[in-house]
């Protein structure tokens, strides 16, 4: 199958493991393109594209136009601290009001759960989910999740992925073990049992509380920044003791008995979840993940815009 | 499905060799020249030619594999999104001499794609085709191949297919309609 089982890309749990390896395969070739000294293809030289972002960011809608002006996709932006949203103007209007000016494809990021999906419901055009307050950031996880098949290869039977950190309001972290464990990955989940969902187990997903233990498990440990904007309660004492904890430093992957690789969706703070000599170390494989990135995002406009028919 | 044959393996070999003698008589060393085949059915030509003129010039000759995919004129107007093979070009083709190599040519839409893809890597100096096999009267852009090992005249719902040796298990070029 050369075409994507869904309409829209708003959550991995929506996707099948052929969509994935499809999207991974398609990244492939891009990686290459965005490697070559001249960046640009083509293919989308018809498609107009709307980057709404209703949430502040900066890697992913850089990423995102970065991935756009590659394909030749002509682009606008939108950032809703300076729209007529400040204005009551609804997101279903807001966004009406941008298609009428013709656009083929909407790349959304919103505060709230569901807003992909809500959206892509009701609109004539492709939407693509940049994350949607603490429920799914699918791009995020396949970047993540190609990375980790470009560092151990692509079975992902037996490899053990630990996520670490703010698991409660971490859309990364759920897009992450959707995505693995279609995959065939192992996924644990380590934090303070406060930023740990109740019930999570459910999701086929192991817990745990001790960061050692959880390194010494894993192949793979991927640090979560700590989402203060978030949390309208205090969920642990205090940064510093968060970091005492938690916080991945070099003493504690040197300790380890092997080398595992060490991932983080940015933006880092430095000094809390990851220290600075880890996430500059050879086994930190951050900036990898961000030029993965813009393959990866290619991959999936290219995909989804095959399906739009003229 | 009927097919017919309209070149056998001992026909095969001597248009091959026919093809590796014309390139040599053009580009001599091979110097400033590179063969770059399309992927995925030109790379087998390529494959072939270079192994006969290595051979006889006794050197080796930069190749390449372009996959143009990305810059085809019928993206979205398929029922299926088309999987890239592979490119593979490790050098930079400005001021060189390129051998643009497929196995069939038709309406000339692959090979305009390839000339758009292939100026990522640079400005040649000088661009030739060479097709295995020129279906001529069925061009729907104004391209012409510089070395052709057939010509065959078809109908439009004719398949023409080259098949070799090392994927097919014979080499030898059929004719059949389209199912």
């Amino acid at each position: 199958m050369n075409n994507l089982s869904v309409e829209h890309l708003t959550g991995i749990k929506d996707l099948t493991k052929n969509d994935i390896e499809l999207i991974f395969k398609t990244a492939d070739s891009f990686k290459d393109v965005i490697n070559r000294p001249i960046k640009k293809v083509p293919s989308l030289r018809d498609i107009t594209i709307a980057n709404l972002f209703f949430e502040n960011s900066t890697r992913t809608r850089l990423s995102f136009e970065l991935a756009e002006k590659r394909l030749s996709a002509d682009v606008i932006n939108f950032s809703a601290a300076n729209s007529s949203v400040k204005k009551g103007e609804t997101l279903i209007d807001t966004v009406n009001n941008i298609l009428a000016m013709k656009v083929d494809l909407v790349v959304m990021r919103h505060p709230n759960p569901g807003a992909a999906k809500f959206l892509s419901e009701r609109i004539d055009a492709k939407v693509v989910n940049a994350g949607d307050g603490t429920h799914e950031h699918p791009t995020q996880a396949l970047l993540d999740a190609y990375s980790i098949r470009e560092q151990l290869g692509p079975d992902f039977k037996g490899k053990k992925v630990v996520i670490v950190g703010d698991i409660r309001h971490s859309r990364v972290a759920l897009s992450n073990i959707y995505c693995l464990q279609k995959l065939g990955a192992e996924v644990m989940v380590c934090g303070p049992t406060t930023l740990i969902p109740k019930h999570i187990e459910e999701l086929g997903v192991l817990v745990e509380h001790d960061l050692k233990k959880a390194l010494a498990w894993c192949d793979v440990a991927n640090m979560l920044r700590i989402q203060l904007e978030r949390q309208d309660i205090q969920f642990f004492p205090s940064l510093r003791e968060y970091s005492m904890l938690f916080g991945l430093t070099k003493e504690i992957l040197d300790s380890l008995d092997k080398k595992i690789v060490v991932m983080h969706p940015g933006p880092i703070n430095r000094g809390v979840e990851i220290s600075s000599d880890v996430a500059d170390s050879d086994q930190s494989i951050i900036l990898q993940q961000v030029e993965n990135g813009v393959a990866i995002r290619m991959a999936v406009i290219y995909l989804l815009a095959a399906q739009i028919s003229r | 499905m009927d097919k017919r044959t309209i070149l056998n393996s001992k026909h095969f070999e001597i248009t091959l060799n026919r093809l590796a003698s014309q390139l040599k008589e053009n580009h001599q060393s091979f110097e400033n020249t590179v063969l770059i085949g399309l992927q995925p059915r030109g790379i087998h030509v390529l494959n072939r030619l270079k192994k006969i003129l290595e051979k006889d010039l006794n050197t080796t000759i930069k190749c390449g594999q372009l996959d143009i995919t990305f810059y085809r004129d019928d993206f979205r107007r398929r029922e299926q999104p088309i999987i890239p093979s592979v490119t593979n070009i490790d050098f930079i083709i400005e001021n060189k001499n390129v051998v643009l190599i497929d196995d069939v040519l038709f309406s000339g839409r692959t090979i305009r794609s390839g000339l758009d893809a292939l100026l990522a890597f640079g400005r040649p100096k000088r661009v030739e085709l060479l097709t295995f096999i020129d279906r001529r009267f069925e061009r729907h852009l104004p391209i012409q191949p510089d070395y052709t090992g057939k010509t065959v005249d078809t109908l439009s719902s004719q398949r023409v297919s080259v098949e070799w040796q090392e994927v097919e298990g014979e080499d030898k070029v059929v004719l059949f309609e389209e199912a």
